[in-house]
């Protein structure tokens, strides 16, 4: 059947998988039942375990769900070790569960899903070889996209039951409290991990940093933990987080953030105690620069800012213009070093966070967001899963909860090289249109016709001229001409969730 | 018009192409290298074919390797390996322009 998008979902999947075709962006107050973990009982004498091989084979067995965290992303080193002893130890038929995989992995997931040891996959997102490969057709079953609010949401309802979590931390004690912020692998917030260590049926965490008992802050706690891992090296320190993060001289870059920074503070939204979230792209980065000097003209403050948390974020904490600042994953080093040094900055966990099935998340408290966009199209909906050629590149991670906004705010280039930004209809939907208020490209604005308050409120900007968004998508189509449209088969390679679990699109198998 | 040398030009920057023009005798043919091949490929190899037709180069052996280039750089690039292909880059061929 087609869904409310116009996206057509085969119906063996919504008949097979029970799900239901995505149809709106609201959530409502339904009463949901949560689920909760069974715990083995222990002193806590006798977690510590010496090797990799030994808990595994102890833990794991055919047919599991495991998950990972991916807070020491391009420097993660405990995934790859646990899976290749997994591997090692011939187990089949493994469901692969983490808060997502990051290019470091993609290796030995491959390696893996042809080994028949990974024989599902649910993730936020995937890139390189591995979405390649997937798009190629080499998983059986069709991996499972969720955003993050929605993975926390699938947690707490038995939706993925996790049977062994493999949580890399940088500093434990021998009973297992833990937290992200101190060590050589220390990365700051571990807000995905703490989904997993509250309702993962068992608990392992490894480190290379066995600290004195009792080990505090506890970000995770010895009440969560089975068993403590001692490994050699949780990951590379310097491909954890990007180093000093530099601001972009792009000057395509520069004037998207100039616009984007014109619309947020013409709009009703930019007032004292409003709460913003930016990504870690180029152009968001420039835009807290430009919200910086707009802040202080006006004598504006903001009451938080959420999200992933850059350096320039921080900056602004500092500097006093942010009160507080919700963290749920650093992306530098400077994030994660302040997390350690500033009570206002709060760790929190990805239900915390996102999670739609909830007695409020913080996305559905915050004003203003800024997201990027591989495609977006006349409907305003956004494409951030499946590149130009239709192959999968890309993380939902927060997007679709985040979009849940007062005010959405789409940044892109209105072409990259030869490809088209604004479309005619994106390759995947993954944020539905209805969530979005304003695309910003270097050419202008275009306002969804449905904030009928906005067109009148952002009309007038000097500087910033609207269009419909057909008009943007026609000159991009100038630009670059009109693609020849991608082939694709039957075989359906992902699902893609919107974020009360029902489905919003389907990747299809490439054709070559 | 006959191929006289093997000539060059253009980047491998994004959004530039490089054409590499050579003698050939079995009409044009068009080696193309693209991230964008299953999107623009026809429409690349159609802009060259076009372009060196109009040089009256009916046989010749095309390298372009694309990083993303428009219609009008690949027209200019391949404009320019054809004049110096035919050593005719001193004397520059303004009708066909």
């Amino acid at each position: 059947m087609k869904n409310r998008v116009g996206r057509e979902i085969p119906d063996d999947i919504l008949k097979d998988k029970n799900y239901k075709a995505f149809e709106t962006t609201e959530i409502g107050h339904p009463d949901k039942q949560r689920v909760a973990p069974i715990v083995t009982v222990t002193n806590g004498d006798n977690k510590v375990v010496n090797s990799i091989k030994e808990i595994v084979e102890k833990l794991v067995k055919d047919g599991m769900t495991i998950s990972f965290h991916h807070h020491l992303r391009e420097g993660d080193q405990i995934f790859n070790d646990v899976m290749q002893a997994i591997i090692d130890l011939g187990i089949k038929d493994l469901t692969l569960a983490p808060s997502s995989l990051t290019n470091v992995m993609n290796d030995m997931v491959v390696k893996a899903i042809k080994s028949g040891t990974i024989t599902n996959i649910t993730s936020s997102g995937m890139r390189g070889s591995l979405g390649d490969a997937v798009s190629h057709g080499l998983l059986k079953n069709p991996v499972v996209f969720r955003s993050h609010g929605n993975r926390a949401r699938a947690i707490e309802e038995g939706k993925i039951k996790i049977d062994v979590a493999f949580l890399g931390v940088p500093n434990s004690d021998e009973v297992g409290n833990a937290n992200g912020m101190e060590g050589d692998a220390a990365f700051g917030s571990l807000g995905y991990a703490l989904m997993d260590a509250q309702y993962a049926r068992r608990v392992v965490l490894l480190t290379d940093n066995l600290v004195p008992y009792p080990n505090t802050p506890a970000s995770i706690k010895q009440t969560q933990v089975d068993y403590v891992v001692k490994v050699a090296k949780v990951g590379d320190p310097d491909r954890i987080g990007s180093g000093a993060t530099r601001f972009t001289k792009d000057p395509k870059e520069l004037k998207i953030a100039q616009m984007v920074n014109e619309v947020i503070t013409h709009s009703p939204y930019f007032k004292d105690g409003f709460s913003f979230q930016t990504g870690s792209g180029g152009a968001a980065l420039a835009v807290t620069r430009y919200l910086r000097q707009a802040m202080l003209d006006n004598k504006i403050k903001a009451s938080f800012a959420l999200g992933g948390i850059t350096k320039p974020t921080v900056d602004l904490l500092e500097e006093g213009l942010v009160n507080k600042i919700m963290d749920v994953q650093d992306f530098d080093k400077g994030a994660a070093d302040s997390m350690k040094n500033n009570r206002k900055q709060q760790e929190i966990d990805a239900s915390w966070y996102a999670d739609p099935d909830n007695k409020a998340a913080m996305v559905d408290q915050l004003d203003v967001v800024i997201l990027s966009a591989l495609e977006i199209d006349t409907k305003f909906n956004v494409n951030v899963m499946t590149g130009s050629d239709g192959v999968i590149r890309g993380a939902i991670g927060g997007h679709q909860d985040a979009a849940t906004a007062k005010l959405t705010i789409i940044s892109a280039p209105l072409v990259r090289g030869r490809i088209a930004t604004v479309v005619p209809d994106v390759t995947t939907i993954v944020t539905p249109g209805d969530s979005i208020d304003v695309l910003v490209t270097e050419v202008g604005i275009a306002i969804n016709p449905k904030r009928h308050d906005l067109l009148e409120t952002l009309s007038n900007i000097p500087g910033v001229p609207v269009y419909t968004i057909e008009e943007l998508q026609q000159k991009a189509q100038q630009i670059v001409g009109k693609p020849k449209a991608l082939e694709f088969t039957d075989k359906t390679v992902a699902l893609i969730e919107y974020r009360d679990g029902s489905l919003i699109d389907v990747v299809k198998q490439v054709k070559d | 018009m006959e191929i006289k040398k093997t000539a060059l030009a253009g980047t491998t920057e994004s959004s530039d192409i490089q054409i590499t023009l050579s003698k050939g005798n079995d009409g044009i043919d068009v080696d193309l290298t693209s991230d964008v091949k299953k999107q623009f490929g026809d429409q690349i190899v159609k802009v060259i074919t076009d372009t060196l037709n109009k040089f009256q180069i009916t046989n010749a052996k095309v390298r372009a390797v694309d990083k993303g280039a428009l219609d009008c750089v690949i027209k200019a690039r391949t404009i320019t390996a054809a004049s110096r292909a035919l050593n005719q880059e001193d004397q520059i061929n303004w009708e066909v322009l």
